[in-house]
């Protein structure tokens, strides 16, 4: 033990500690810059949506349909277009969904191999890149009736919120525990019953959590809209014609060379990214209390 | 039907089920009906079959959806295919006006702009989880963290209308002329840095995806690092180890499955993306290597020439089959995320 205690006089650091030390404060400063930057980047890119979609956010581009340049236009058939094609689009996805998820977590043990398929499916549909479902609705639903529709376009949004709500209803139903279907099944409830009632019920926190996913992502996906509703310049409810969306004016204005086009362009950015926010925000929110 | 038909291991459970629903004869009454049983205790009765064959069908449409997607892009493609045999993915020509075609160029464009997206993203993403679990004060780690999270979820559009107004300017005013006016003699770079100051090009287009799979790769690297157990953690400070010693030889072994999927997701996200590509990337199916000279890639090519493309028309055919590989290059990568993943666990 004597030859550990520290020596008062002619102690030199260790070379090795010194180079751990150095290391490390390169590491550390590594580190910052990298935060810095990445903080820096995120906040100006928010900065740059704040302040030019504020220029160009007034009554009028929420409350008047899109129009020739000019002509102090809006945006409303584009919003209202939006929020149609969404809403339909996630009243196709949540059953198929919920089904899917219930199959999976229900039915779909470990060596049910049709079941370990749809889990891989499913998977691979999620990281599918968004044009191509937009290309295969287009050959499914417009090429056959030689036309643009909304409905192509909520079909094409449905495809991409599938997976994420079979994921999310899944991963909820198994963390139901096993006790309480159980106590279902000896109150003799059926199995269905025991599902819906008890199961389902019981992960509702969650499983609403995933649809909401499912919503933030789709309510801002161009791509699948851009051969399937095509967008449209007046307003239009029917499921049958093309209808304007909100990202696809985004795109369409944006690059164009009119200035009061790229500020409305800018608002609606700036509510499509809002819209998404606020719905993450929420789901954080009801996660906590849940 | 003999695809409805339900898997064994399935029937079997749901039997076990009821046998053991059976076995509980006791009930009262006023249970039953709130658990909604007929009196005479027949349970594998047609509801439940039928609710069975309802959540089946609809694994089964999932199914169905992909199949048909990859089915129909290998089907339109194939007249591109049969016309150009296997070199359509290593000829560079994409010229319409003489309806000659080849997918090099794009996905040249594809891979690099993807390659140098990953290359930004990573340092980034991992210096910054490095700097949340290891270094940042708990609330400000908090604050930072979710807003990381949060901006993974913004739609790519706006990363490429930011990186449109605000990059691309950037890239065409300063770096550009920059590089030229330094670089135009070295031999090693002149041919990477050729080209008029127009801004966009691989290196913008890799930029903004950098910027835009950052913020999730860092959200994933993050959780990876904080799953680690504490004790791990405490045991290497213990012994004397520095915040980088812990990071490097504890922390990076530990997760680097997670990290290595993190990268692939993202890389996979760099991929497929349009929107954010299409703003930035100048659109020109040239092949060079050039990084600052107009370039396209699978997906901006599609969104940009599908419209203007006739039903039935060789170029139409064309776009289909570069679709059908880039499907190809996401589930590649997808099934290198799960290979990876799956051999360190």
């Amino acid at each position: 033990m004597s030859d550990t205690t520290v020596p008062t006089t002619g102690w030199k650091p260790n070379p090795r500690a010194a180079r751990r030390r150095s290391a490390d404060h390169v590491a550390t400063a590594f580190g910052m810059v990298m935060a810095g930057i990445l903080v820096l980047v995120l906040a100006s890119i928010l900065w740059t949506l704040l302040s030019r979609g504020l220029a160009g956010l007034s009554a009028a581009a929420i409350m008047k349909p899109m129009g020739p340049p000019g002509s102090s236009s809006g945006l409303a058939n584009a919003i209202v277009g939006s929020l149609i094609q969404t809403f339909i689009a996630l009243l196709m996805a949540t059953p198929l969904g919920l089904g899917c998820g219930i199959y999976l977590s229900e039915y779909g043990a470990e060596t049910n191999r049709f079941a370990s398929c749809v889990r891989f499916v499913s998977d691979v549909l999620m990281s599918v890149p968004s044009i191509l479902v937009g290309l295969f609705v287009y050959q499914v639903m417009v090429a056959p009736f030689g036309h643009f529709s909304a409905l192509a376009g909520s079909v094409a949004l449905a495809i991409l919120a599938v997976p994420i709500i079979v994921r999310t209803t899944e991963d909820m139903l198994r963390l139901v525990p096993t006790s309480m279907r159980e106590a279902g099944a000896a109150l003799g409830a059926t199995r269905w019953r025991v599902t819906l009632s008890l199961c389902l019920r019981s992960a509702k926190t969650g499983v609403l959590t995933g649809i909401l996913l499912a919503l933030a992502r789709v309510s801002g996906e161009t791509a699948p809209l851009l051969f399937t509703s095509l967008g449209n310049q007046n307003w239009s409810f029917s499921l049958n014609k093309p209808m304007a969306s909100l990202p696809v004016t985004i795109y369409q204005y944006a690059g164009a060379s009119y200035e009061d086009w790229v500020q409305l362009a800018w608002a609606g950015a700036l509510l499509v990214t809002m819209g998404v926010l606020a719905i993450n925000i929420a789901v954080r929110v009801s996660a906590r209390r849940g | 039907m003999w695809w409805l038909r339900l898997p064994d291991n399935a029937r079997f459970s749901s039997q076990s089920f009821s046998r053991m629903t059976l076995a509980t004869a006791t009930q009262t009454e006023k249970a039953r009906d709130k658990a909604g049983v007929s009196p005479n205790g027949s349970r594998r009765s047609g509801p439940d079959t039928a609710f069975h064959l309802l959540v089946a069908a609809s694994a089964l449409l999932v199914l169905v959806v992909l199949g048909g997607l990859v089915v129909l892009m290998g089907v339109g493609g194939s007249q591109a295919f049969r016309t150009f045999g296997l070199g359509f993915a290593f000829h560079d020509v994409w010229n319409p006006v003489a309806d000659l075609y080849g997918a090099w160029a794009p996905l040249f464009g594809t891979i690099v702009s993807t390659l140098i997206g990953v290359a930004i993203a990573l340092p980034l993403a991992f210096g910054t989880a490095f700097w949340l679990t290891a270094m940042a004060p708990p609330r400000i780690a908090a604050i930072v963290g979710t807003a990381v999270q949060l901006l993974a979820a913004v739609p790519s559009i706006i990363f490429g209308m930011w990186g449109f107004f605000t990059i691309v300017p950037f890239m065409a005013r300063t770096v550009q002329p920059f590089l030229t006016h330094h670089f135009k003699h070295v031999p090693g770079i002149r041919f990477i840095i050729h080209g008029a100051p127009f801004g966009t090009g691989l290196m913008t287009a890799g930029l903004v995806l950098a910027v835009m799979i950052a913020p999730f790769m860092t959200a994933v690297m993050r959780d990876v690092f904080a799953a680690m157990p504490n004790m791990l953690r405490e045991s290497a400070y213990g012994l004397g180890a520095t915040r980088w010693d812990v990071m490097w030889k504890v922390v990076v072994p530990w997760s680097r499955s997670g990290m290595i999927g993190a990268i692939v997701l993202g890389m996979g996200r760099a991929l497929g993306e349009t929107m954010a590509v299409t703003f930035v990337i100048g659109n020109v199916t040239a092949v060079g290597w050039s990084l600052f000279a107009p370039r396209s890639t699978v997906a901006s090519l599609i969104a940009l020439q599908f419209p203007e493309s006739p039903a039935g028309s060789l170029r139409l055919s064309a776009l289909l089959a570069l679709g059908f590989i880039l499907m190809l290059l996401s589930f590649a990568s997808l099934a290198l995320a799960r290979m990876l993943r799956g051999d360190t666990k």
